[in-house]
């Protein structure tokens, strides 16, 4: 999120799409009703199903599970063509004026530069002009026809009320209804945020809808400010902590990035990845990469890591192609893996194609599993079909605490790192995650020792420093994560700042030459000389906004809402002074902690996006794969070919795979779009395995609409199969009204819904719903397309 | 607060509280209901309710089709047509706890159902028979006899938390506030704040759901389309049965008169004829 929960009772309008947050988000959303009983805001739901959230929503309209961003393109035209954006926040705080250069064109839905042999883009097109210095050139008019509103403007013109229809299967009179309540907020004084969640996420182009939505939020003037944003629910108590603390493949904590093999001395690693200023007074925050790189690893590997060896630089991974969990499981499929320790994931039952995990997981020699629940992964091998007497993988689950039963921190969505305690012992032999670990790890290094490897140093050196080494508190681990001084810390007239050996209190303090710790920069801060920040349950709310500035402690700084610079006009004054995220008063930066430097005067021109080099909220973004504005693609499985550009239908760049297991279907087969969700009833593959919630929603079904129900001659409650071209799933039908048809570029189009949950493994079974879902994956990200995927229905 | 007794079953001896008691109740605004189940939840997880291992699905979103004796506290959802647009509601069922409570005024076992002072009616199953009247005086269709036990359970208003000063548990597990709890007073000025702003917000019928047929009730709805509670699962015009107004009415009276000269004319006969005695039958 860039704002907050809490914060989404200042909006004046809430667009809830791509997610659904009444059902997944219960409890936040009781911020959604305070803004709509206080403020009278204005809900707006668009989403494939007539969802809970629609339920109580002042404006639900249906649409085709894939076509997003089409609806969202239509709502950056609309904004466009009415002249309804913020036009001075746009000249401020965006790269909207900013001129791109000549070669960059858009046609046939390709951009210019694409290599139709590698299937990639050659971005040198798409990249802003410079000067001589290598700043950018601008035209601070705007009317130039290559600065990036005006190329904006052309690129969306395409998208006409009428095309968002005939795309969407949504009404012309229905989108008109959406645009009118979402593009009103382009005035000082409205505010609009948009809540989405994996319905954005789960497809082939997933990073070029939140583009989209970004960019429909900078034109209305919405980011940074309070009641704003662009908010993300996260499906997890802890998976923005995961995010940030660098779970997925390609990151190291606080969103460094993984050296890749053009990189192999920390020289070029650096200079590849810390970015150069692009406007003269930009602060450009990015440009500090080396104070974060280098303290990061100061903390993995210590005294071990100095200048004379590049930090222990050569210690770690260098990375040549994907290595995202789909691909590790088709790497395992193909049987290039041996092994694998499997904490805090159900990939059987997670997907995408679960008979492929199933299969991939058979040519393991061994699997480990550490959960609390004997999950579909831990007992794969006896799942439906497979004969248990064929599979040669040795499986070991090893009994692990859940969440209560240790202590730590949760990062919530809206970024707020809160300490937890733990509550009851783990029943049995169950070790919390980090015993489990550190006991593999010290084993796994004594043998280093014993045996000499190829390779160990990472290992032998690794810095583990905790007090008892075999089962670190996490409160120690909390301190390595916030970072310490490891020399007296100075400042420019040689007065100490900070003590060695003590706790640092935030990333202003770190180096790049080795006298400082911290594993992850942006949770710098959390854990100071004063104590646990995340600990703290302090009240007190000065802007009378909902920012508790003394309530746990959020990334980054204690920050309550990013780029809040960009809620002030130039001098400083907040746009709406009835919502003053930040204000100027002279001296420095009072409310919220500013995203600017607190001392510096608003027109000191560091840029209200302090973190970018251009300092510029980028409506033009050339860090993208497939390209620097968003385009509507279809899914790769869609009932239509794409009307904007037919022989560029799909994402080009998504990837898909060639294994004989890797099947997608056609419509003419498969003619009816599905689309996979949870209930509010369940937590993902979890709470099958409690009583209470099994009760609630106690069996598989599919949500199916009335009219297709009817033509299929299947009753409510009947039993049915659900196929895709990968597997099928049968269960009871669930008619409704909630679904409706649509028309998609003339031809008539029916979706169906069917929530994850059940499986094979806990006290309610049922099939697992990704049984169906392709191995399709987003360029930019790797994630798999679990919504808008083909299948076919049929009584059973 | 301490719980006093106002009315118990089959009994006639009105128990009146020494102080002036504040009625407590519940308020449902139905209009920011999101069907999430947490009041569900916590009413099984406070009252121990036991947990039937597997319900078959219901064909809904809805955990059951009805109320049961080990499930108080229900939402039903329903697909409507709703002021000419489509609408799916959400709303909780669960004991109305009626002013005046047909349940109480059918039973009867003595000390069975009881109305305490706040407006709580409680059952004591320790004092119930089984006999399920209340099931046919309650206008709400909730008393829900136990299989096993043969006696018939209901929504408490948690009476035990009330009594210790605590909300009820549904109230306490709402995350929207869809579920409020106070005095009646405090609830009725809410609603009435709530309705007039659904009203601003375009939904003219909004309502309180309150109904008079029952004297009003201590668990009380806003409804956005308060001219159809049916769509939100409740009953139009509840009042207790004819059947038991009349029986426990007029009837009681007749019967009454029937039964005291039915002993009178006992005893005079007895007066008259004496003992009457068994004649031995001939053995076979």
């Amino acid at each position: 999120m860039t704002n907050g929960w809490v914060d989404i009772r200042n909006s004046d309008v809430i667009l809830a799409m791509g997610g659904n947050p009444a059902e997944n988000h219960p409890c936040g959303f009781k911020w959604v009703i305070d803004a709509k009983k206080n403020r009278g805001a204005k809900l707006v739901c668009v989403d494939p199903r007539f969802n809970r959230t629609a339920a109580v929503s002042d404006c639900y309209v249906q649409i085709r599970a894939g076509s997003d961003l089409a609806f969202l393109g239509g709502l950056i035209n609309y904004t466009l063509s009415k002249g309804l954006y913020h036009e001075e926040y746009v000249r401020l705080f965006t790269n909207g004026p900013f001129l791109i250069k000549e070669g960059f064109s858009f046609k046939d839905g390709l951009f210019s530069g694409f290599n139709h042999n590698t299937h990639t883009y050659d971005k040198s097109t798409w990249q802003y002009e410079q000067d001589e210095k290598g700043y950018v050139r601008q035209g601070p008019t705007m009317q130039d026809p290559r600065c990036v509103l005006q190329l904006l403007k052309k690129h969306f013109e395409r998208y006409t009320p009428e095309l968002v229809s005939q795309i969407t299967g949504a009404s012309v009179k229905d989108f008109l209804r959406v645009a009118e309540i979402v593009c009103s907020t382009g005035t000082p004084d409205k505010a609009g945020t948009i809540m989405y969640a994996l319905g954005w996420n789960h497809h082939t182009f997933s990073v070029q809808i939140l583009r989209a939505a970004a960019i429909l939020q900078l034109l209305l003037g919405n980011i940074g400010r309070p009641g704003g944003g662009l908010n993300a629910l996260r499906g997890h108590s802890n998976i923005q902590g995961g995010t940030d603390h660098g779970v997925s493949y390609e990151k190291l904590p606080g969103y460094l990035k993984i050296p890749s093999v053009q990189h192999q001395n920390l020289k070029d690693y650096l200079k590849a990845n810390t970015p150069r200023t692009l406007i003269p007074t930009s602060m450009n925050y990015w440009g500090n990469y080396p104070k974060f790189f280098v303290s990061f690893m100061k903390c993995m590997f210590g005294r071990y890591a100095n200048k004379e060896n590049d930090f222990c630089y050569d210690y770690l991974p260098k990375i040549e192609r994907d290595y995202s969990w789909v691909n590790m499981f088709d790497d395992m499929y193909q049987g290039k893996l041996e092994g694998m320790l499997c904490f805090g994931i159900n990939p059987v039952a997670n997907g995408p194609h679960s008979n492929k995990m199933l299969a991939a997981l058979s040519k393991l020699k061994w699997l480990v599993v550490a959960e609390c629940f004997e999950t579909e992964t831990a007992q794969f091998w006896k799942a439906p079909g497979i004969d248990p007497t064929t599979i040669n993988t040795e499986v070991f689950l090893l009994p692990a605490a859940n969440f209560a039963e240790k202590d730590g921190s949760f990062t919530n969505s809206a970024r707020w790192v809160q300490w937890k305690w733990k509550a009851l012992d783990p029943p049995g032999e169950a070790k919390a995650d980090q015993e489990i670990l550190a006991s593999i790890f010290l084993k796994v290094r004594k043998l280093y020792e014993q045996v000499p490897g190829t390779f160990p140093e990472p290992i032998l050196h690794l810095h583990w420093p905790y007090n008892n080494p075999t089962n670190p508190l996490l409160e120690e681990v909390a301190k390595e994560i916030n970072g310490q001084a490891l020399e007296d810390l100075k400042d420019e007239n040689g007065k100490i700042i900070l003590r060695k050996g003590h706790q640092l209190s935030s990333y202003d303090q770190l180096k790049d030459d080795g006298s400082t710790a911290c594993g992850n920069w942006i949770y710098c801060g959390c854990f100071t000389e004063e104590g646990n920040m995340m600990a703290r349950r302090g009240l007190k709310d000065p802007t009378g906004l909902g920012m508790y500035p003394e309530w746990t402690w959020s990334w980054p700084a204690n920050r309550r809402i990013m780029y809040n610079r960009a809620s002030c006009d130039a001098q400083g004054r907040p746009w709406d002074p009835t919502r003053a995220g930040i204000c100027w008063n002279g001296e420095r930066w009072v409310g919220d902690i500013p995203d600017y430097k607190h001392d510096c005067p608003p027109e000191a021109g560091l840029g209200a996006f302090i973190w970018l080099p251009e300092g510029a909220g980028k409506i033009f973004a050339s860090d993208l794969a497939e390209g620097p504005f968003p385009e509507h693609y279809e899914p790769i499985e869609s009932p239509v070919k794409n009307i904007l550009h037919p022989g560029v239908s799909t994402n080009p760049l998504a990837k898909t795979f060639k294994s004989d297991m890797d099947k997608y279907g056609t419509p003419d087969e498969y003619p009816i779009v599905c689309t996979t969700y949870r209930l509010t009833e369940h937590f993902h593959f979890w709470t099958k395995h409690i009583t209470v919630n099994s009760e609630l929603q106690p069996e598989f079904f599919v949500e199916i609409p009335e009219g297709l129900a009817e033509e299929l001659g299947i009753k409510n409650q009947q039993e049915i199969r659900v196929s895709s071209i990968r597997g099928s799933v049968q269960g009871k039908a669930h008619v409704t009204k909630r679904i409706k048809p649509m028309e998609v570029n003339g031809k008539k189009v029916w979706q169906i819904g069917i929530p994850i949950h059940w499986g094979f493994a806990g006290r309610v079974k049922g099939p697992l719903a990704n049984f169906l879902t392709p191995t399709a994956l987003d360029p930019n990200c790797s994630i798999p397309e679990y919504k808008g995927f083909l299948v076919k229905v049929e009584k059973v | 607060m301490a719980l006093e007794l106002k009315a118990i079953s089959a009994t006639n001896y009105p128990t009146l509280g020494i102080k002036e008691t504040e009625r407590v109740c519940k308020l449902i605004d139905v209009s920011v209901c999101i069907g999430c189940k947490a009041c569900e939840v916590a009413c099984q997880e406070w009252n121990d309710t036991p947990v039937e291992e597997t319900y078959p699905y219901t064909g809904s979103y809805q955990t059951m089709p009805e109320l049961a004796y080990n499930f108080w506290n229900l939402i039903k959802f329903r697909e409507v047509e709703l002021g000419g647009s489509f609408g799916w509601t959400m709303a909780k069922y669960q004991c109305m706890h009626c002013a005046d409570p047909g349940c109480l005024r059918a039973c009867p076992a003595p000390g069975a159902i009881v109305q305490y002072t706040n407006g709580i009616v409680d059952f004591v199953q320790e004092n119930c028979i089984g006999c399920q009247f209340c099931v046919t005086g309650c206008p709400f269709d909730v008393p829900r006899l136990s299989p096993k036990s043969q006696k018939v359970y209901k929504c408490t208003l948690c009476s035990d938390r009330v009594a210790a000063g605590l909300e009820p548990a549904c109230i306490k597990a709402c995350p929207t506030g869809c579920l409020q709890f106070g005095t009646k007073k405090q609830m009725l000025e809410k609603a009435m704040k709530r309705v007039r702003q659904l009203k601003a917000q375009g939904f003219s019928q909004a309502a309180i759901y309150d109904p008079p047929g029952v004297l009003g009730t201590h668990a009380i709805y806003v409804l956005p389309h308060g001219d159809r509670p049916e769509d939100y699962g409740l009953p139009r015009d509840p009042s207790v049965p004819w059947i038991v107004s009349l029986w426990k009415g007029p009837l009681k009276t007749v019967g009454n008169v029937v039964l005291l000269g039915g002993i009178l004319t006992a005893a005079l006969h007895y007066l008259k004829f004496g003992p009457m005695r068994a004649e031995e039958k001939t053995r076979g």
